[in-house]
């Protein structure tokens, strides 16, 4: 058996070698006798057709079995010459080149059954396997490992022998050790390929040893089964790693949503209920960016990103200051009715933007930096979401560096801790009410701009992310950034721990009534101003 | 006893206003009922319920203000207690259909059968008798707040905490009520009801009576409503309103104060929530968005909170203006109801009712000060002691 099985390999090695060299030499005319074979009238003389024609390698022999599969090839009834006729115009299936004094009428389609299919198939993912295109070779060796026929074993044997880049030939081997255990090979040739299937780690693999359990030799079995028990825990522990990363992701959206809002909370004790509505207004500001940047210089399409934090921050932070100056000045110790006031304008800007942009969502786009994924261990990762979680570290970092060094800061900390005695210091309090006010609606700003990049850009946006940032902020306490930063995160993280067990409604339902009872707990959440001040 | 104390315990203005809308409760129906079609003060059959909406956010917005206006506590959840008390009526109703339903199925509604359950749920067990139906519309958003207050008040959440986390508890009963699982219908709700206590609930004469009984209900609310805030109770529950340590100071419990009447509020709010659901005919989750609930809170700013008076007259003027603008032009809606939030909060804190009460009281010194001039002896005015303050 193993000799055979040596014996093909060689000779499909030594195929493949002439193949490759003399593929480009071959004639056309040595091709044009095994097309015609194809119209023989006999399935099983077919079947040799395809096969014989898989065998020379020809870059032309992909093609015509597309054709033949497509049912574009025809033949004269008794069998003979092969035509390839499209659209009413015949022409020779090898050269392409018109063929004067056949009619269409006289010709009949080739006709197919499943075991010329099959064999079609075969020979494709035989002819791709030896692709000159590496890629090409790549998907069909993933194609093999997940189809798991084992008539291919003895074709894989000869790509391996000769495959260059490493990538294709770990994924060749794998594929083959996927074959060879569903073969009756010998018990060391299974126990490497048991090994080789184990080093992927992943759940495939798990799924093909659990297959290859129920038929495996008794002396392996152990073996298998120590491999997927080691995969099984070495996957749940990336099971943990993905949960923690899926809810750094969110809870890193949260914070970016609820630092601007913790900013307004804490110094001015102002809720904020229209601050949603400043993240919609800076998704907004990206979509109108891009479309200018679009139209103006196309050429900067990657960065307009780039250009619409800082103007998404301008406009809201204007858009903020003016909010402040026209109607939250005058409600200042009624925090309830600034509530109501603002609930009011989010109101008002819903439907101003419903009025102007129209309620459906509005395309922005991912620039190309931002699509793709990349693989880190068992994690595949997303660039948006690394990017985004990159970006909210860097608005926080920077958002803690402006109120611990700059003067507004230490003016913003001033008056957040004692209002009366920091004006009577001499500090502008109103003027810093309105910057603190920009501030955090720039920041909503700039939250609105990542936003757009993982969610829908619609008049409703705000309305999605208010409550969690509220509650963000309620559990992480106000006054002090890092509680902000860890209730984000928190939860984030335990949204996405729930959300396996619960689904995701009930999940969101129970972090909900955690944080009602949280409140109870500590009334002033997690990182609260310690003082003796009483209401 | 109790009686003659009702009626003496209360101000003028909240008599009046309770017999009005007696007044209204009959003369409504009366003249569906009664007047031929061609009639000027006939009330076309599709008005009818139209009105009876609005007394529901009357009894709704009457609710809102015990706690707000008279206790200073922001709910933004009372209309999850107007949905749970919607929710068991409509359960009730739902089990009245019976084989009626498009399933034939003498047990299960409709929604039920087409989700191929098999048996009902066990909390759907009861609710085929009105009496239990009834005892739940008051009991669950009752015994829901209770639960809630008592956590709350306890470890003394106050002020926009309280708010956000009222809000917190609609949100989670909103997110729950969407799901197919919990057995109220999910997304669609309850609706397609056919009886009530074996009256065609479509027929004008059930209307009518529905229209009267809410009526009947909504003036009975203010007048329990008055008693308690007039009385010693009441008095200090204004105490905790303007200043609650100094309150606590002086000896009283707070946080059983606070709790009475949230929970009392509720079980008005489930009542409201029970008397509109066979008026819309129908209930889903819908009632429980956050939205709601604010809406409920500007009725009773636009009314005057701390006024009994106020938050009925808000409910009906703000509802009867959104059925008007939105049948004219439904775009702005959003843009007047979004200035009438910050316009009242701006320009008139106090309400319709309570500037109103304002400008006579000032007046009224007015003249005062110009007899006592004259050297006329000057009669005891009342403390005008329903004016909120900062509510913090």
């Amino acid at each position: 058996m193993q000799l055979i099985s040596r014996t093909v390999r060689t000779m499909v090695f030594l195929l493949g070698v002439c193949l490759v060299s003399a593929a480009g030499a071959l004639a056309q005319d040595g091709l044009k006798p095994l097309v015609d074979g194809l119209g023989a009238t006999a399935f099983p003389q077919k079947v040799e057709a395809v096969k014989q024609l898989a065998a020379t390698g020809d870059p032309k022999v992909p093609e015509i079995l597309d054709k033949l599969s497509a049912g574009a090839l025809f033949a004269p009834k008794t069998g003979g010459a092969v035509y390839l006729v499209e659209g009413g115009v015949v022409s020779d299936p090898v050269t392409g080149a018109p063929v004067e004094g056949v009619a269409a009428g006289s010709l009949q389609k080739i006709r197919l059954n499943n075991m010329l299919r099959g064999a079609i198939g075969d020979a494709m993912s035989q002819l791709t396997l030896l692709s000159p295109d590496r890629n090409a070779r790549l998907s069909a060796a993933q194609a093999l490992l997940a189809s798991g026929d084992t008539e291919n074993l003895a074709l894989l044997d000869g790509a391996l022998a000769k495959e260059a880049d490493a990538e294709v030939k770990a994924a060749m081997e794998s594929a083959r050790a996927v074959l060879i255990l569903k073969t009756d090979a010998s018990a060391q040739d299974k126990k490497a390929a048991i090994e080789n299937v184990a080093a992927r780690g992943d759940r495939g693999a798990l799924n093909i040893l659990t297959a290859a359990l129920a038929t495996a030799p008794p002396e392996l079995v152990p073996v298998i089964q120590g491999r997927i028990d080691g995969i099984a825990s070495s996957l749940a522990v990336w099971d943990v790693v993905q949960n923690v990363w899926y809810g750094l992701s969110l809870g890193s959206v949260l914070l970016l949503a609820a630092i601007g809002l913790a900013i307004t909370f804490g110094v001015m004790g102002v809720i904020n209920m229209a601050h949603g509505e400043m993240v919609m207004l800076g998704a907004y500001t990206t979509y109108v960016v891009q479309q200018t940047v679009a139209s103006l210089a196309p050429g900067l399409s990657t960065f307009s990103l780039a250009f619409a934090v800082p103007i998404a921050f301008l406009f809201t932070g204007l858009v903020g200051v003016a909010i402040e100056r026209g109607i939250i000045r005058f409600l200042y110790g009624r925090p309830l009715e600034t509530l109501l006031a603002t609930w009011g304008l989010s109101l008002i800007l819903q439907q101003t933007i419903r009025s102007i942009f129209g309620p459906t969502n509005r395309q922005v786009d991912n620039p190309s930096w931002m699509s793709g994924t990349f693989d880190l261990g068992g994690l595949a990762i997303t660039w948006n979401r690394m990017w985004i979680i990159a970006f909210s570290l860097a608005v926080f970092l920077a958002l803690l560096t402006l109120l611990k060094r700059s003067r507004l800061g230490l003016q913003m900390r001033a008056v957040t801790q004692n209002r009366r005695m920091a004006s009577s210091m001499g500090i502008r309090t109103p003027m810093v009410d309105a910057m603190t006010f920009g501030l955090g609606s720039g920041i909503a700003g700039i939250a609105g701009v990542a936003l757009s990049q993982i969610d829908n850009v619609s008049p409703n946006l705000g309305q999605n992310y208010i409550i969690d940032s509220f509650m963000v902020v309620v559990f992480g306490g106000v006054g002090n950034l890092w509680g902000t930063f860890v209730g984000a995160m928190t939860l984030g993280i335990a949204n996405k721990f729930l959300e396996p067990y619960a689904g995701a409604v009930l999940g969101k339902i129970l972090i909900l009534v955690l944080i009602i009872l949280f409140i109870q707990r500590r009334p002033r959440g997690l990182f609260a101003l310690k003082g003796r001040s009483i209401e | 006893m109790f009686t003659t104390r009702l009626i003496h315990a209360h101000e003028k203005k909240v008599l009046a206003l309770a017999a009005l809308i007696l007044v209204i409760a009959i003369a409504v129906p009366a003249s569906n009922l009664l007047l031929d079609p061609g009639n000027v003060l006939h009330v076309p059959s599709h008005v009818v319920p139209l009105f009876g909406k609005y007394l529901c956010y009357a009894l709704l917005a009457l609710a809102l203000d015990l706690v707000w206006g008279y206790c200073g506590i922001l709910s933004l959840g009372h209309g999850a207690f107007f949905a749970l008390g919607g929710y068991a009526m409509g359960m009730y109703l739902m089990r009245q259909i019976g084989a009626r339903g498009v399933y034939a199925n003498p047990v299960l509604p409709d929604f039920m059968v087409f989700l191929n359950w098999k048996a009902l749920p066990w909390h759907w067990t009861g609710f085929d008798h009105f009496g239990f139906a009834a005892l739940m519309v008051v009991l669950v958003p009752g015994v829901l707040a209770f639960v809630f207050g008592w956590f709350a008040f306890r470890s003394r959440v106050t002020g926009v905490y309280l708010s956000i986390i009222t809000q917190a508890m609609t949100y989670a009963l909103l997110l729950a009520f969407f799901r197919n699982e919990m057995g109220f219908g999910g997304n669609n709700g309850l609706t397609d009801f056919k009886d009530i206590i074996g009256f065609n609930i479509q027929a004008p004469e059930t209307r009518a009576t529905l229209f009267a009984l809410t009526g009947v209900v909504l003036a009975l609310a203010l007048l329990l409503s008055s008693a308690i805030v007039q009385s010693k109770y009441g008095k200090v529950l204004i105490g905790v309103r303007d200043a609650e340590s100094r309150t606590r100071f002086l000896g009283y419990r707070v946080e059983n104060m606070k709790l009475f009447i949230f929970t009392f509020s509720a079980m008005l709010a489930g009542i409201a929530g029970a008397l509109y659901v066979p008026q819309v005919g129908i209930i889903n989750p819908g009632e429980f968005a956050p939205a709601n609930s604010i809406e409920v809170v500007i009725w009773t700013a636009v009314g005057g909170r701390g006024t009994l008076i106020g938050p009925i007259i808000g409910a009906v003027l703000v509802n009867f203006g959104k059925s008007i603008f939105t049948a004219a032009f439904p775009e702005f809606w959003l843009f007047a109801l979004g200035a009438l939030f910050v316009a009242t909060t701006l320009f008139l804190p106090k309400g319709i009712v309570g500037t109103l009460q304002q400008g006579f009281a000032s007046r009224r010194d007015h003249k005062a000060a110009a007899e006592a001039e004259k050297g006329r002896t000057v009669p005891a005015r009342e403390p005008v002691d329903a004016q909120p303050q900062a509510a913090e």
